[in-house]
């Protein structure tokens, strides 16, 4: 957690960076994080106090609907969004102990790709159309190594190799829309990790793909993440891809917390009425004659969360408690908590 | 040439009975690509090239395969909104592409569809009912004069929407209710057959299963029969009777639900329902993966042959040259059909029975009508939803999703509290 040079974008000499060391393997801590985007008809309340960590070589799954908060989360990690409308009123985000909230613009743009990437989920949108393929990877080195123009493309060929991009010295002066949309988040990737990243946000990579590619990129993350030791977070609202690929995940409803376990746990036996009606809700390949069940009603408009448990509205089992009384997240059984009031009947149903 | 398919004693029974509705044969659709400034034709797009099948009365027939597979295509040729560049379109036995006029308008009545965007496919400047009740003014013949708002309302009532809300705009609901509008539209005219372009797609997760057992009442309550067009595999697997697997404008294997997806003899089938990833960690690596080499070639210039051999693990000499026939080929129980030479049974996907297993309803509930309007209708209390609350914060498409909260400005402009009557 110490600087050993002055931070800045380009580092004096070319092997000159920054080193931000994690204490006991732990990479990020995000601490009571508030998110609220200002509008014309009020606040909205994204983000209403959520907190985690991730450790080293760990995949931690944000799991969400969409309005759930968890791409709002990840840009607030990344210092992406855009304020106003955002602000940010309470919270801190701890990189190796190090606040990235009140850290320097310039700081902070220097640990944004070299120190954690992002991944998006529209890779065509994510690159500019009017420049090569291989010269926005190299763009990567040129600015944060300052490495001069062959050099850094020489290190982008590399890369699109290593993301198993087939004819890479070929189609490293390919512009974005002559790739497939598996390849174009192939390069999204390869750019990502170029300045090899501690941690890697994955925001949906695999939504807008077709199945086959989904298994094809999803295996390139895992392969990466292991090879490299990178903390993944894996934001997605696919229960399939979380099973596949966690190690512990985080369910969030309207900008909280409601459950936090290992996937084992949360998969077999759920601590919170919104993961285990989630689980009730979706089809599954390997299951005929399903009968499905729907959770009931909407998530609430953020501009007018429920008062007590935002879920309670839609919850089967709330009872007068849950109007009133906004349950906090508490450990309910080793290493799992749960935001509910009467999450031990959940887990015992 | 594949043969015209016979409903095999195996159909018989369930939702299937051996009448059959809708029959495609031999259907293609080649768009022209027209280069230079002559717009001379230098090629076709090969979406739909050869498909043949039959739909039989009150079934669901599931349609899966990726983009560009010539799905949605597909969907469009069978009501006729595109005109085939070859084969034919029967509906009851009469061919579609040969009617025209009246005959045609009386044809379109009994074959409707549903689109996939429930924000693009209703016209913001009508009202609800106005947008149910078309189908009818274009049909007069099958409402009789003034009963319109009867049977907008009776529509309303039957995909779970409060029928009082016939005067509002799509705007003024969420994504789920308003793909409760589309149906409620494709339903209006009593159809035999409605074609669903990915209709639940752009739903989340929650929302999906409204709409799901939402359509599984009306097929049961009005015998509708179902082409249900997806790229989700579980989705179909639910829904299906049978299932049809797209690749590249062609069907690779066709068959019952549980001989597709229990004994699949197609390799793109297989590393198709291997890739597709089931909510269970304790399957993790326990589950067999085919992984594709390379992507889908283009509908431009498909491979001759069999169009899959370009990146399958099994393909011979005879598979660059021979196109493989859609016939019935055996899958280790019994056949079904596939379009392989080298056929083979290979079981992906470990299925479990759970026909008996009820839904815990303490957590969720089969109840399809629309939530918000049974908060309305039965005053439940602290329900959340009523539709005046919905915007498009609550579900978006996958592109907005991408922008997710951060966009909420834009969304703003929807909110109902703003918006006035957009009539001129």
């Amino acid at each position: 957690m110490t600087t050993t040079t002055q931070p800045g974008i380009r580092p004096a000499n070319a092997t000159g960076k920054i080193t931000y060391t994690p204490v006991d393997g732990r990479l990020l801590d995000v601490e009571d994080l508030h998110v609220e985007f200002h509008t014309d008809d009020g606040i909205a309340k994204a983000i209403n106090g959520v907190s985690f960590t991730l450790d080293q070589g760990e995949s931690l799954a944000i799991l969400g609907e969409s309005g759930s908060g968890k791409s709002v989360t990840a840009q607030a990690i990344m210092g992406i969004l855009d304020m106003p409308p955002a602000k940010i009123p309470h919270g801190a985000v701890k990189y190796c102990g190090v606040d990235l909230l009140t850290m320097p613009d310039d700081r902070r743009r220097w640990v944004r790709g070299a120190e954690i990437a992002m991944i998006f989920q529209d890779a065509l949108s994510s690159l500019n159309p009017v420049f090569p393929v291989g010269w926005q990877i190299a763009e990567m080195f040129r600015q944060h190594r300052g490495m001069n123009k062959s050099d850094a493309q020489a290190q982008a060929v590399r890369l699109m190799e290593r993301v198993a991009i087939p004819a890479a010295k070929e189609r490293v002066k390919a512009y974005p829309h002559q790739f497939s949309g598996g390849m174009r988040q192939r390069i999204m990737i390869a750019m990502a990790i170029a300045l090899d990243p501690a941690v890697l946000i994955a925001d949906e990579p695999t939504t807008a793909l077709d199945v086959t590619v989904q298994a094809q990129i999803m295996s390139l993350l895992q392969e990466l993440q292991q090879e490299r030791q990178m903390g993944l977070i894996l934001i997605t609202h696919d229960l399939g891809v979380v099973a596949d690929v966690a190690d512990r995940s985080v369910v969030m409803y309207a900008g909280r917390l409601v459950e936090t376990a290992n996937v084992y746990d949360l998969y077999r036996n759920p601590a919170h009425p919104y993961t285990r009606g989630l689980l009730e809700s979706i089809p599954r390949l390997d299951q005929k004659g399903q009968t499905l069940a729907a959770i009931g009603g909407l998530p609430p408009n953020l501009l007018r969360i429920p008062p007590g448990c935002a879920f309670n509205p839609r919850c089967r089992m709330a009872k007068d408690v849950c109007r009133v009384d906004l349950p906090a997240l508490r450990e309910v059984a080793s290493g799992r908590h749960s935001a509910c009031h009467f999450a031990e009947e959940v887990i015992d149903a | 040439m594949p043969e015209i398919i016979l409903p095999k004693a195996s159909e018989i029974g369930r939702s299937t009975t051996s009448e059959v509705i809708l029959s495609a044969k031999d259907l293609v659709k080649h768009y022209p690509i027209k280069t230079g400034i002559l717009r001379r034709t230098t090629g076709h797009v090969k979406a739909v090239d050869g498909v043949s099948f039959d739909l039989h009365k009150g079934e669901t027939l599931g349609i899966v395969g990726e983009s560009g597979c010539g799905k949605s295509t597909l969907g469009r040729l069978l009501v006729r909104l595109e005109a085939p560049t070859d084969g034919s379109v029967e509906f009851e036995g009469a061919d579609m592409a040969k009617a025209s006029g009246r005959e045609l308008r009386a044809l379109r009545r009994n074959i409707q569809i549903v689109f996939q965007d429930p924000y693009t496919s209703l016209n913001p400047r009508m009202t609800v009912g106005d947008i149910v009740g078309e189908p009818l003014d274009i049909h007069p013949d099958v409402t009789p004069k003034g009963g319109r708002r009867k049977r907008v309302q009776e529509l309303l009532d039957l995909v779970g929407l409060n029928p009082e809300h016939i005067n509002r705009y799509p705007h003024q609901f969420s994504g789920g209710q308003r793909q409760r509008i589309g149906i409620a539209r494709g339903i209006a005219l009593d159809p035999k057959v409605l074609i669903c372009d990915e209709p639940v797609s752009a739903l989340d997760v929650s929302v999906q299963a409204q709409v799901v057992n939402l359509m599984e009442k009306l097929q049961d309550e009005l015998g509708l029969a179902y082409v249900f067009i997806a790229h989700d595999l579980s989705v179909v697997r639910h829904i299906s009777d049978r299932v049809g697997v797209m690749y590249l404008g062609k069907l690779a294997e066709l068959g019952e639900e549980d001989e597709v997806y229990d004994r699949p003899t197609h390799p793109y089938t297989q590393a198709l329902l291997s890739a597709v990833p089931v909510p269970d960690p304790t399957l993790r690596g326990k589950r067999e993966h085919i992984v594709l080499q390379g992507d889908v070639p283009s509908p431009a210039n498909p491979p001759a042959g069999c169009r899959f051999h370009t990146r399958c693990w099994k393909a011979q000499e005879r598979c660059r040259t021979d196109v493989p026939e859609l016939i019935l080929r055996p899958d280790g129980r019994g056949e079904h059909f596939s379009a392989c030479h080298y056929a083979e049974p290979r079981a992906v996907v470990d299925t479990v029975d759970v026909t008996d297993v009820e839904p815990d309803e303490r957590f969720a509930d089969t109840d399809v009508r629309d939530p918000a309007t049974i908060a309305a209708v039965e005053g439940q209390p602290g329900m959340d939803g009523p539709v005046q609350d919905a915007e498009g914060l609550v579900e978006e498409t996958p592109e907005q999703r991408a922008a997710d909260m951060s966009s909420l400005t834009m969304h703003d402009e929807g909110h109902p509290g703003k918006v006035e009557d957009p009539r001129p």
